[in-house]
């Protein structure tokens, strides 16, 4: 089975993220970059897939130079090969052009049977990326799964939701889209490190790929980020002293709050 | 220009240039300690003990062995080595001395030493985790002295039959093999010896104050008989032992600074954030003075490690350079953990904060693998030429 898995490199949610102040695109230099946590998860199911049957993985990935930190992690993980697409015009480009680029790496390589990819990222949230590509590449797409498994020529995905359980299932090939709690995914283990510096990575620019510059970008967005502002820092908690009648003033204070 | 900032948490950028594999060991060792160690390490500190799991969550990793190369070992650099423990000592020095007693004593002594049939049976299934080892050469009465032990292995037709009894052995009741070092007629010689041999028991060393998050033994030896090729083949005398120790005190010297950056950032954070006399702690000109010889010495002795791994990764590292590195790091890593729990005063000596487990575990980490005094010695010796301790 010829696996694709889609991933990005994000800033790490653990330290502090802002926009740039010349064209509020994510500010890269503030904050460490990382894989984003549930692109690894992508990444362990691909790899659960792979090991359950036979396969290949790849993992294509949109990023400037240092994204190669986050390829590497999921090679390390234990994905085979890796797509990287790394083109300055790709600057700010919003979730249309993007995925026109995914589609345009994915075509460079071997039809996939699968395509893997997180249901959002932590940064952008736009969460669209998967539903755009499935009408690029005319794929069926299950989204927001918790629970994925394939059987012959037919994928079974389980979406969670606030109302309740939601199976679904398509033909291969397909694209899924996991959700938070589908797996916890491995750590790479310092064999998996070692191993990934011999595993090929092709690089692509936009160019390369087929895709007209005059269509991705910050220019040609079709959406933009007008300004931006931090969320207010927390205010200071109010304090009751305990007189005896803590317990009366918590309640009064959580009435106030119609909470109880 | 914009003039530069130095990063409060690595002033002297000493991680600045590390290569590409080093710098995904160490994220690899933070990510799982974040997960799987911080959050259990004071509990397992006050309980006396680390859970058996956690061996193979470690082999998983790779951390076993994982500068040695083939048999299941990941093959990486003494840099990378040193890396990941530093990560690991950060939680706690008795998960460094986990693993430094599998890979650096146990696991490099069959590497090195071993037969071809030690290594293909044991290594890999130390590097995995599935096998414990430990390393038995200091004894009740002989510590720094390890030439005048009173472990004896001697011939018996084809076999050999051991007696004594060695003290202070890291993971000695976990262990499924112990290398066992003993005086023979050709003078010290290492055994390897399956811990399930009728003769051989392990009794845990209760009460300790320090390095409590890790498993002390007694090895007990009584007419342990073995056959001929559990013996190293080709090694005698105490370089084979000492050659080991080197390649473990290698480990502390980077664990420490471990050790020391932890209660560095603790006192730091904390002092940010407590007030007195209605201001942070971190205004007063006596804890800033303390944060800057904290800074320096936890820098500094970064330096010294990383200087160390230039000269073993090209194999021109010395023992006399190792003891320099473990003599002045410790030493450190101790005055750091002391300065950091008075910044913190009562609160330093919970558990609530790494400091004071930290500061205790220290205290073993002086002592064990050579003690401050011994590599005092040697260095006197190498510089004068003249030994002291003879």
């Amino acid at each position: 089975m010829n696996i694709v898995v889609l991933v990005k490199q994000v800033p790490d949610t653990y330290s502090e993220r802002k926009l740039s102040d010349a064209d509020s695109t994510l500010d890269r230099d503030s904050a460490d970059a990382v894989l984003d946590e549930i692109n690894e998860k992508a990444v362990e199911q691909a790899l659960q897939i792979k090991e359950a049957g036979e396969g290949e993985v790849t993992v294509v990935c949109v990023g400037p130079d240092r994204a190669t930190d986050a390829i590497r992690k999921a090679l390390s993980m234990g994905a085979d090969k890796a797509v990287h697409v790394c083109d300055d015009a790709l600057h700010g480009s919003d979730v249309l052009a993007t995925a026109k680029v995914i589609a345009a790496a994915i075509g460079k390589g071997d039809a996939p049977d699968l395509v893997l990819a997180g249901n959002e990222a932590t940064d952008g949230g736009g969460g669209a990326i998967p539903a755009i590509l499935s009408e690029l590449l005319g794929l069926p797409q299950l989204t927001h799964a918790r629970e994925v498994s394939i059987e012959g020529q037919t994928v079974k995905a389980t979406r969670e939701t606030d109302e309740g359980l939601t199976y679904l299932e398509a033909n291969l090939p397909a694209i899924v889209s996991v959700a938070e709690k589908i797996n916890e995914p491995r750590y790479p283990s310092f064999k998996g490190i070692m191993a990934a510096k011999k595993k090929p990575v092709d690089t692509f620019t936009v160019a390369d790929l087929g895709v007209d510059a005059g269509e991705v970008g910050l220019g040609n967005a079709w959406s933009a980020v007008t300004e931006a502002a931090p969320k207010p820092p927390r205010a200071a908690g109010q304090k009751a002293e305990d007189e005896g009648d803590g317990g009366t003033k918590i309640a009064e204070y959580l009435v106030t709050q119609k909470l109880i | 220009m914009s003039v530069k900032q130095a990063d409060p948490h690595d002033f002297l950028g000493i991680d600045a240039d590390l290569g590409d594999t080093e710098r995904d060991v160490r994220d690899a060792v933070r990510a799982y300690a974040r997960e799987e160690l911080t959050p259990h390490i004071a509990d397992w500190y006050e309980n006396g003990g680390l859970p058996r799991e956690l061996a193979s969550g470690l082999g998983k990793l790779g951390l076993f062995g994982m500068h040695l190369e083939g048999y299941g070992c990941a093959g990486l650099s003494a840099l990378a080595y040193g890396i990941a423990c530093r990560e690991l000592e950060a939680v706690d020095s008795g998960l460094r001395s986990y693993v430094s007693v599998q890979g650096s004593l146990a696991m490099f002594a069959i590497h090195q030493w071993g037969t071809e049939e030690h290594r293909t049976e044991w290594l890999p299934r130390m590097a995995a985790g599935d096998a414990l080892g430990c390393f038995g050469l200091t004894e009740p009465d002989s510590g720094s002295d390890p030439g005048s032990m009173r472990t004896t292995a001697r011939r018996e037709g084809s076999d050999w039959v051991l007696n004594g009894t060695k003290m202070w052995i890291t993971n000695g009741t976990l262990a499924d093999v112990a290398v066992v070092w003993a005086n023979t007629d050709e003078g010290v010689r290492g055994f390897v010896v399956p811990t399930d041999t009728p003769g051989f028991t392990a009794n845990e060393v209760k009460h300790k104050l320090s390095l409590r998050a890790s498993i002390t033994a007694e090895l007990v030896l009584e007419n342990v008989r073995l056959p001929g090729s559990a013996a190293f083949p080709d090694v005698r005398g105490l370089k084979g032992p000492l050659s080991c120790l080197n390649e473990a005190r290698f480990g502390i010297l980077w664990g420490v600074v471990g050790a020391a950056r932890s209660c560095y950032e603790s006192a730091l954070d904390y002092a940010k954030t407590r007030e007195q006399f209605g201001k942070p702690l971190a205004a007063f000109q006596l804890t800033q003075r303390k944060l800057a010889d904290m800074l320096v010495e936890v820098n500094r002795s970064a330096l010294v490690a990383r200087q160390l791994s230039t000269l073993k990764d090209a194999g021109e590292l010395a023992p006399t350079q190792v003891s320099f590195g473990k003599f002045a790091n410790v030493r450190s890593a101790i005055e750091v953990a002391r300065s950091a729990r008075t910044v913190l005063g009562a609160n330093g000596i919970t558990l609530e904060y790494p400091v004071m487990r930290h500061m205790n575990n220290l205290e073993t980490v002086l002592t064990y693998e050579g003690t401050e005094e011994v590599h005092a010695l040697s260095l006197g010796a190498a510089v004068t030429g003249v030994q002291a301790f003879r």
